[in-house]
């Protein structure tokens, strides 16, 4: 391969500052401050501080609270990318038959996106309430006990239905391009060879979709293990008990509302080792199998 | 090359003109009607004087403000007035050097301050263990009982007769429950405050050592006998269906608005929304518990006080003593008390609400303030003060989520809670 040599030595630097800049600013400073802070053990407003060495990781590692946090945010996150996914390709499959109003369709399919999580939250949380939601009357009548202010898997099933709520929209979008992009003349194949639409869906449609699907499968589980913090703030605050108290979550509350600095850098730097190691292993190992056709 | 030297000057003389006139940033939290009333407060004294002005900035719930003023403290930006919420008090305290006693802001100001004039109860709270006030009590507020008078009379029971021990809510309610005058006979806001923290003040039992933690590191206390039994009581209750949950904060205010419960224990403070709900409403003393000897004691305040940060000039400091000073005039208390709900800080100010008769118009507005002075505080209804008081209410909150669903008693949730809190306060204290 030839390789093209530019003349340039400043330009591409100055072409590339505006966003190095931004990364250093927004990315690397804030990271380093958390490597910092999660070695010092200091007063909230921050008069004495003390280096402890890797004690805070210690403590943070040995509380139950945070393995059950680890669990916590390994459940809501598998259940989050799941159902977001299965849902949003039904959806999109489900698109790709109508004949009429398929753009009206996809339109509203999309409109949840454009909402913010907090309010998301407070939708799903008002339709909920135990008191004067007007979905958990119809549930009372069903015979649950209804109440995930106290029940802590009634909260969870709340909280993963308003985070995936939110992100069936993005998901769809993707689908619906991926199914677009597959050529009609192998389903029309099928279909001569007297193949089920069901068999031509997991036999073509679907392994067609993998790169499609890779790549929804990460951001979902970054979507899931991140941008879900305005949805659990606004729905259960972390409780009832700590059922939904995520890592993303636990910094917050350790951080803003405890005020403990270290415990909450030290978790912050973990996290940011667990998304690190997890888009590697994502790319290294899932990618591999992935057909891109 | 002229251009920019005019606009250097003009920079300049910006801050020039202004000097004349001290500015004072009060970061604050208030909302709805209480946050026309700090501005109507801000503008009125700027209006009263021409060498200070006030200026008052919203910054979010009372965590919220806090961790503004905490994060712009450590940027060199404090503002020179914050408004602290009564959780958020131990945390003040413990930042010696970020702040600076508001009793030393007032005489250096050149303004007497006689500790005198102030309600014991509240000015008690915020002053150090050696009795410095430390912090100017400016939105006090005691919970309450409320009823629904419609529903009393529905099970019943004497619609002007509201239930005053523990042991007569829980009849009461049983009987709103039973009769069918309400799915929910009582229901309850911030279960930490009022059954814990004015639970313990109220009933004269010890709610952590050390003078609930005014006078050094507290130990809980709050796995004692008195409060299991009460705990045990309300487990009970909502495992009939009689007492329902509503969360954390003020959110169970909901369930009696809208007419699911009959009896709630509310903030004084939430008055407001009670009144607009337009329902048929009674209000009571705070319960207490009469197996307990020499209860009801006194219940202490809760709300928020204003803060002065450390580290400003002496112009600064000398116009927020003129400001506090303004503050605890009795027409500005008077008016900040009958508008907003919260109690006056000084006994004129008290003194001029009972004169001009508003009591005799308003008589429940009263049951807060004799609930708080009824008598002189004990070591166990000063307050409580700890150096993580967020963080020990979280988990008093997740254990009484956990006996409340039905996993453990109520014995089992408050030694969990005591120990896990008194664990939080070492870990805190660097111990």
């Amino acid at each position: 391969m030839r390789r093209t040599v530019f003349p340039h030595k400043v330009l591409p630097w100055l072409l590339l500052a505006p966003q190095l800049a931004i990364t250093l600013v927004f990315f690397y400073w804030p990271a380093a401050q958390a490597f910092r802070q999660s070695v010092l053990r200091e007063d909230p407003f921050g008069l004495s501080s003390t280096f402890v060495g890797l004690a805070n990781f210690r403590k943070v590692l040995s509380d139950p609270n945070y393995l059950n946090s680890v669990q916590v945010t390994v459940v809501f996150s598998l259940l989050v990318a799941f159902f977001a996914m299965s849902i949003a390709l039904f959806l999109a499959v489900q698109a790709e038959k109508i004949i009429r109003g398929k753009g009206f369709y996809r339109t509203l399919m999309i409109w949840p996106y454009a909402v913010a999580p907090a309010i998301a939250g407070m939708l799903w949380l008002f339709m909920f309430n135990p008191s004067f939601g007007s979905l958990a009357w119809p549930l009372r009548q069903l015979g649950i006990n209804w109440n995930p202010l106290l029940d802590g898997e009634q909260a969870m099933a709340l909280v993963v239905a308003a985070a995936t709520w939110k992100q069936i929209s993005y998901n769809f979008l993707f689908f619906v391009a991926g199914l677009q992009a597959i050529p009609k003349s192998l389903l029309e194949a099928a279909a001569i060879d007297g193949a089920s639409r069901r068999h031509a869906f997991w036999t073509i449609v679907f392994p067609l979709l993998a790169p499609t699907t890779f790549f929804l499968l990460v951001v979902n589980t970054v979507y899931a293990l991140f941008d879900t913090f305005g949805i659990i703030h606004a729905v259960t605050g972390g409780g009832p008990g700590k059922a939904t108290e995520t890592l993303v979550y636990k910094v917050y509350n350790d951080g803003f509302v405890n005020l403990i600095m270290g415990d909450s850098a030290a978790q912050s730097v973990i996290l940011m080792v667990i998304v690190i190691t997890l888009t590697a292993f994502q790319f290294r190992f899932i990618e591999k199998r992935v057909h891109y056709g | 090359m002229k251009h920019t030297h005019l606009m250097i000057v003009g920079l300049m003389a910006l801050p020039m003109s202004a000097q004349a006139q001290t500015e004072i940033s009060w970061w604050h939290a208030m909302t709805g009607a209480n946050s026309e009333v700090v501005d109507k407060i801000a503008a009125d004294f700027n209006a009263s004087q021409s060498d200070y002005k006030v200026v008052p900035v919203f910054k979010g719930t009372y965590p919220e403000t806090l961790n503004a003023g905490i994060a712009a403290f450590r940027a060199g930006q404090a503002p020179d007035i914050i408004q602290v919420f009564d959780v958020g008090t131990g945390v003040m305290m413990g930042a010696q050097g970020a702040i600076k006693p508001v009793a030393e802001v007032l005489t250096e100001a050149g303004f007497s301050f006689d500790k005198s004039q102030y309600l014991p109860g509240i000015v008690g709270y915020y002053s150090s263990p050696e009795g410095e006030m430390l912090s100017f009590p400016y939105n006090s507020s005691s919970p309450i009982l409320y009823y629904n008078k419609d529903i009393f009379e529905k099970a019943g029971l004497d619609v002007n007769n509201p239930p005053k021990t523990w042991a007569e809510v829980w009849a009461a309610a049983r009987q709103i429950k039973s009769s069918g005058a309400a799915t929910c006979g009582y229901t309850s806001t911030w279960l930490t405050w009022i059954h814990t923290e004015n639970f313990a003040a109220w009933n004269n039992v010890s709610w952590a050592s050390n003078e609930n933690g005014l006078a050094g590191v507290p130990e809980l206390a709050v796995d004692g006998p008195v409060f299991v039994n009460h705990f045990q009581a309300l487990a009970d209750l909502a495992k009939e269906g009689v007492f329902v949950y509503g969360g954390r904060t003020s959110e169970a205010k909901q369930n009696f608005t809208s007419g699911e419960c009959g009896i709630l224990t509310e903030s004084s403070g939430g008055l407001g929304d009670i009144v607009k709900a337009g329902i048929n409403y009674g209000i009571g003393q705070l319960p207490y518990d009469d197996t307990v000897e020499g209860a009801p004691q006194n219940t202490v305040p809760g709300g928020a006080s204003l803060w002065v940060m450390g580290g400003k000039s002496d112009e600064v400091y000398k116009g927020v003593g003129t400001f506090f000073n303004y503050l605890s005039q009795t027409d500005v208390q008077q008016y900040l008390h009958e508008v907003s709900g919260y109690l006056p800080v000084t006994m004129a100010a008290y003194e001029a609400s009972k004169a001009s008769g508003f009591y005799e118009k308003n008589p429940a507005r009263e049951v807060p303030i004799t609930q708080m002075m009824g008598k002189p505080p004990t070591e166990n209804s000063k307050g409580v003060r700890a150096p993580n008081l967020p963080q020990i209410r979280d988990i008093l909150n997740e254990e009484f989520e956990k006996m409340l669903a039905g996993q453990q008693d109520a014995a089992t949730a408050l030694k969990a809670a005591a120990e896990r809190g008194n664990a939080a306060i070492r870990e805190a204290t660097g111990g």
